[in-house]
């Protein structure tokens, strides 16, 4: 079939009011829980010092908080758990495996500085 | 891809080789390999970050008690500017989800509506962020000081007002001024800005002597004074460094911080001695080692650029929106790839707010 190259779109992302209203819901839901989570992080932050007993539990819930944050702005405002699995699949687990080596990497060996120094 | 040839996708999404890889178009999909290499580019400067965080160990800033000021309230309010800072972006973000979800009804009157609002959020962030620079960059009242035992420390407390300086010698430019003259801020001369100026730019080169009771300043041009100062309140001294005599101070347990008398003793000590750093620029910084200043400027600033381009581009696209090309084009694909960065440049904030300032 003929085509312009600019008109190059998946016509189904297109949709009704109806479905806006249900969709628009969901964007609300999930600027709530983002403004919430970053309220808990921050009091915790003032809360609970560094270095005291709760801190290492604290430090771990920062983290599991940041991908939850994480996961809703990548799958609901970036839509990618809109698109094909594959597509997210793609995106996610390569930089996934990476970062979690470079991660391991580094801290091990910036541990070894810190004992060398 | 294999296979394609049965796949029924509609013909709008096709590529030039009339296949469609992932059922993407080709812009979305080559906007999201951009996203995965710039998002290895903050991964890269995050785990950089880590790894520095890690070899200096306690010697590293703690971000609740580096980034506790707020415009126009002063001290005491531990990560609030961040987290308003975090709250403009996500908001932002959200009114550019809005956008393109009116996009989806081709409903361009929304799409205007909410692609102004994530552009005047983009400038309330720049705006914080340079608010929060010149802040890093000016540094605190006090200053960080080297002890006389060889130990570094961050000072916390309130900073008792400079009220004036008696002239006890006027120097070569002193404006007529002689012996027992007061100098204020109203009649200071104008290279020393304000008396606080003097009094740090005095402090960094050397140029106080005495104790917390009896400072006298030597300014530029060779005027000697007394210093007439309220009382600090509540100065305590966190040992960032250990020297001889101090260890290394808990940020858990306030017992290990340096108070009352021997703190206001040992920091005009630095004081008379020169031993203070103001604000950060790349050599040196008062909150902690070098490369936390420079880690700083490069990660925050980084993002900011990120943002900054991202607001430029929004408002191409907003352009395009008003003049209606992307109704006559049928879609607002282009709302959708512009959102896309637009979140990646929150998603990236996300991080850094986490571990540049929480952890």
């Amino acid at each position: 079939m003929e085509r312009d190259d600019v008109i190059e779109y998946s016509l189904d992302t297109h949709h009704s009011e109806e479905q806006g209203k249900k969709i628009r819901k969901k964007i609300w839901m999930v600027t709530l829980l983002l403004t919430i989570v970053t309220a808990v992080e921050v009091a915790l932050g003032a809360m609970v010092k560094q270095g005291s007993d709760a801190w290492f539990t604290v430090k771990i819930l920062f983290i599991l908080l940041t991908l939850l944050k994480a996961g809703y702005i990548v799958l609901t405002f970036m839509h990618l758990g809109d698109e094909r699995k594959v597509l997210k699949w793609v995106v996610l687990l390569p930089y996934a495996i990476f970062i979690i080596y470079f991660m391991f990497i580094a801290f091990t060996e910036g541990s070894a500085v810190a004992l060398a120094m | 891809m294999a296979g394609h040839a049965t796949n029924e996708i509609d013909g709008a999404t096709l590529w030039g080789g009339k296949v469609s890889p992932f059922s993407a178009s080709y812009g979305k999909l080559m906007m999201w390999f951009f996203l995965v290499s710039d998002a290895l580019t903050f991964g890269g400067l995050l785990v950089a970050y880590g790894f520095s965080r890690y070899a200096f160990d306690g010697m590293w800033p703690i971000g609740e008690e580096t980034f506790e000021a707020l415009p126009f309230l002063g001290n005491g309010f531990p990560l609030a500017y961040v987290a308003l800072m975090t709250f403009i972006l996500i908001v932002s973000s959200v009114t550019m989800v809005l956008a393109v979800e009116a996009g989806h009804r081709m409903d361009k009157k929304g799409v205007v509506k909410w692609m102004l609002a994530t552009i005047v959020g983009g400038f309330f962030f720049l705006g914080s962020q340079a608010w929060e620079w010149s802040h890093f960059i000016h540094g605190t009242e006090f200053g960080r000081v080297a002890l006389s035992d060889g130990s570094s420390a961050v000072v916390k407390g309130e900073f008792g007002k400079i009220k004036s300086f008696t002239v006890i010698e006027a120097g070569h430019h002193a404006h007529g001024m002689v012996a027992g003259d007061e100098i204020t801020n109203e009649n200071i001369d104008a290279s020393e800005v304000d008396l606080m100026h003097a009094f740090q730019h005095a402090a960094s080169a050397g140029h106080l002597h005495g104790t917390a009771d009896d400072l006298t300043i030597t300014l530029h041009d060779g005027t000697k004074a007394k210093v007439n100062k309220e009382a600090d309140k509540n100065l305590e001294l966190l040992i960032k460094e250990a020297g001889s005599k101090y260890s290394v101070s808990l940020p858990s347990d306030v017992s290990t911080r340096l108070s009352g008398e021997e703190a206001i003793a040992e920091y005009y000590e630095a004081l008379a001695h020169g031993n203070v750093i103001y604000g950060a620029n790349l050599e040196q910084n008062e909150y902690g080692p070098k490369q936390y200043g420079q880690f700083f400027f490069f990660i925050t600033g980084f993002h900011g650029f990120h943002v900054f381009s991202g607001v430029i581009i929004n408002i191409l696209i907003f352009v395009g929106v008003l003049r209606g090309i992307y109704h006559k084009r049928g879609h607002y694909e282009m709302v959708e790839k512009t959102g896309l960065y637009w979140h990646f440049v929150d998603l990236v904030w996300v991080f850094v707010f986490t571990f540049f300032y929480l952890i």
